[in-house]
């Protein structure tokens, strides 16, 4: 491993070993992820590995004894139920993101900037994450509601495993439309490609994000560097450019 | 306590199996006819076609059927301009994947079975003016019922058992594309961990009923 140079530590105050930590991370957090481990791992000699996928998934996973130090999850119900049940380390908790949803179609020009496009209804399929399973699915069922859309747009739900399968739907063109993270269609602060609505966050429950460092990562200081570093401002900077609300 | 939507995965799951188990020994009989007898040098790549979905990861197919069933796939064009629509997120999507997927779990055991028998036996039909299709029905079929009965319960049981292609092109709609082995990982997810043991212990009894059938009842019928 390598060793990292004194000026350096000094700075940033981190123990003198580089160190490895497996990190799992919700699936709408995957791009800025990793960017910021990228950087983490330049400016601190410590390496982040990561593990994409659903917060349910990986909370029954590290129930179940998986190799995990840490948790980005996509809620702040698991890390505090983690906590709670003595898998996480009190204390440890923060919210790292405030999640942002958008309406989104592969399409150019097919969803308008006020969304109007649910209303007329001109479309087979939207897709959505399972809304029992992942904070985003649940975030665009209360807004359907909040608009009084749920009735008709309900029927036309497909529900994907988790946000990124529901991206996936919509870029291969089996779903016209459908609701997505922020994060996963923005780039540089602009919707990449196709068009979206981001959906006024004051129709949903905020999509608090939150952080907690597991059993397995209790004492270590990689794990203690990685929470310094999400709250610092290069890492901040990085989240807001997904889009996300800090 | 199983739930409606349990017992309506339940219900679908055995639709799906059985519509695609149908399909699968009309068309799979003939390949499997054609693999044992050809002397065709296509023979090698044809079953090695057909044994694909064997070792391919079910996230493979699954992957190329969500972008050949999709408004900018092949096939998904073809389905458009015959104004069936598109196939993802519905029943028969289900089914075609579902043929595709357990394609050799009912190929191969007929085609064993047809090699099994051997030319003598139509060889003897001919000698008695038998048409070829004559003694395919009342020479090859009758012999070959061990395999058709292997397959038939293969084909079933391994579309049962189908989770990762479904997950990737169903949508997970109720009654329409939620079987139950993605309903099991719903449950997981969810941590209804209870829902979870009573679906996922029913499987285990039901997988091990099936082969358990297989194996006394059709004991030359071997899985290859």
């Amino acid at each position: 491993m390598n060793r990292i140079p004194a000026v350096l530590l000094a700075l940033l105050a981190v123990p003198a070993a580089a160190d490895e930590i497996t990190v799992a991370v919700a699936a709408n957090f995957t791009a800025p992820m990793k960017q910021i481990a990228a950087d983490f791992e330049k400016d601190t000699g410590h390496k982040a590995q990561l593990a994409f996928g659903a917060t349910g998934k990986f909370y029954a996973q590290i129930r179940n004894g998986a190799p995990f130090e840490i948790l980005l999850a996509a809620d702040d119900n698991t890390p505090a139920k983690l906590v709670t049940e003595g898998a996480a380390v009190a204390g440890s908790t923060f919210t790292y993101a405030i999640g942002r949803l958008v309406l989104w179609s592969a399409r150019p020009g097919f969803v308008d900037a006020k969304g109007e496009v649910l209303k007329k209804a001109e479309f087979n399929h939207v897709s959505i994450a399972n809304p029992k399973l992942a904070p985003y699915g649940s975030a665009a069922v209360e807004a359907l509601t909040a608009l009084n859309l749920i009735d008709a747009v309900q029927p036309k739900f497909v529900q994907a495993e988790n946000i990124a399968q529901a991206h996936q739907f919509i870029a291969t063109g089996n779903a016209e439309l459908g609701f997505v993270a922020l994060s996963q269609v923005m780039k540089d602060g602009k919707i990449s490609e196709g068009s979206a609505w981001i959906v006024p966050a004051n129709l949903h429950q905020p999509i608090k994000q939150d952080f907690v460092i597991l059993d397995k990562g209790r004492g270590k200081p990689a794990a203690e560097a990685l929470m310094k570093y999400l709250k610092g401002d290069k890492a901040r900077a990085v989240i807001k450019a997904y889009g996300y609300d800090l | 306590m199983p739930d409606p939507s349990d017992l309506a995965a339940v219900w679908l799951t055995l639709r799906l199996a059985t519509v695609t188990t149908l399909i699968l020994m009309v068309v799979g009989t003939p390949i499997a006819w054609w693999l044992a007898r050809t002397p065709s040098r296509w023979k090698g790549p044809v079953g090695a076609v057909v044994a694909l979905p064997i070792v391919l990861p079910p996230t493979v197919l699954g992957f190329y059927l969500l972008l050949l069933l999709g408004p900018n796939g092949v096939i998904g064009q073809f389905t458009q301009w015959a104004g069936i629509g598109l196939l993802p997120f519905t029943f028969w999507g289900l089914v075609v994947a579902s043929v595709f997927y357990s394609l050799p779990f009912v190929v191969q055991p007929i085609q064993n079975a047809f090699e099994a028998i051997g030319d003598r036996p139509l060889e003897a039909a001919a000698t008695l003016r038998a048409s070829r299709l004559d003694a395919f029905f009342t020479v090859a079929v009758p012999l070959a019922k061990p395999g058709f009965m292997t397959a038939a319960v293969l084909g079933f049981a391994h579309t049962v058992g189908e989770f990762g292609v479904v997950l990737m092109i169903g949508g997970n709609i109720p009654e329409k594309t939620r079987v139950v082995s993605v309903q099991i990982y719903d449950h997981v997810e969810a941590l209804e961990y209870a829902n979870a043991h009573w679906l996922a212990a029913l499987m285990v009894v039901f997988s091990f009923l099936v082969l358990l059938a297989l194996y006394t009842l059709n004991p030359t019928g071997k899985r290859k």
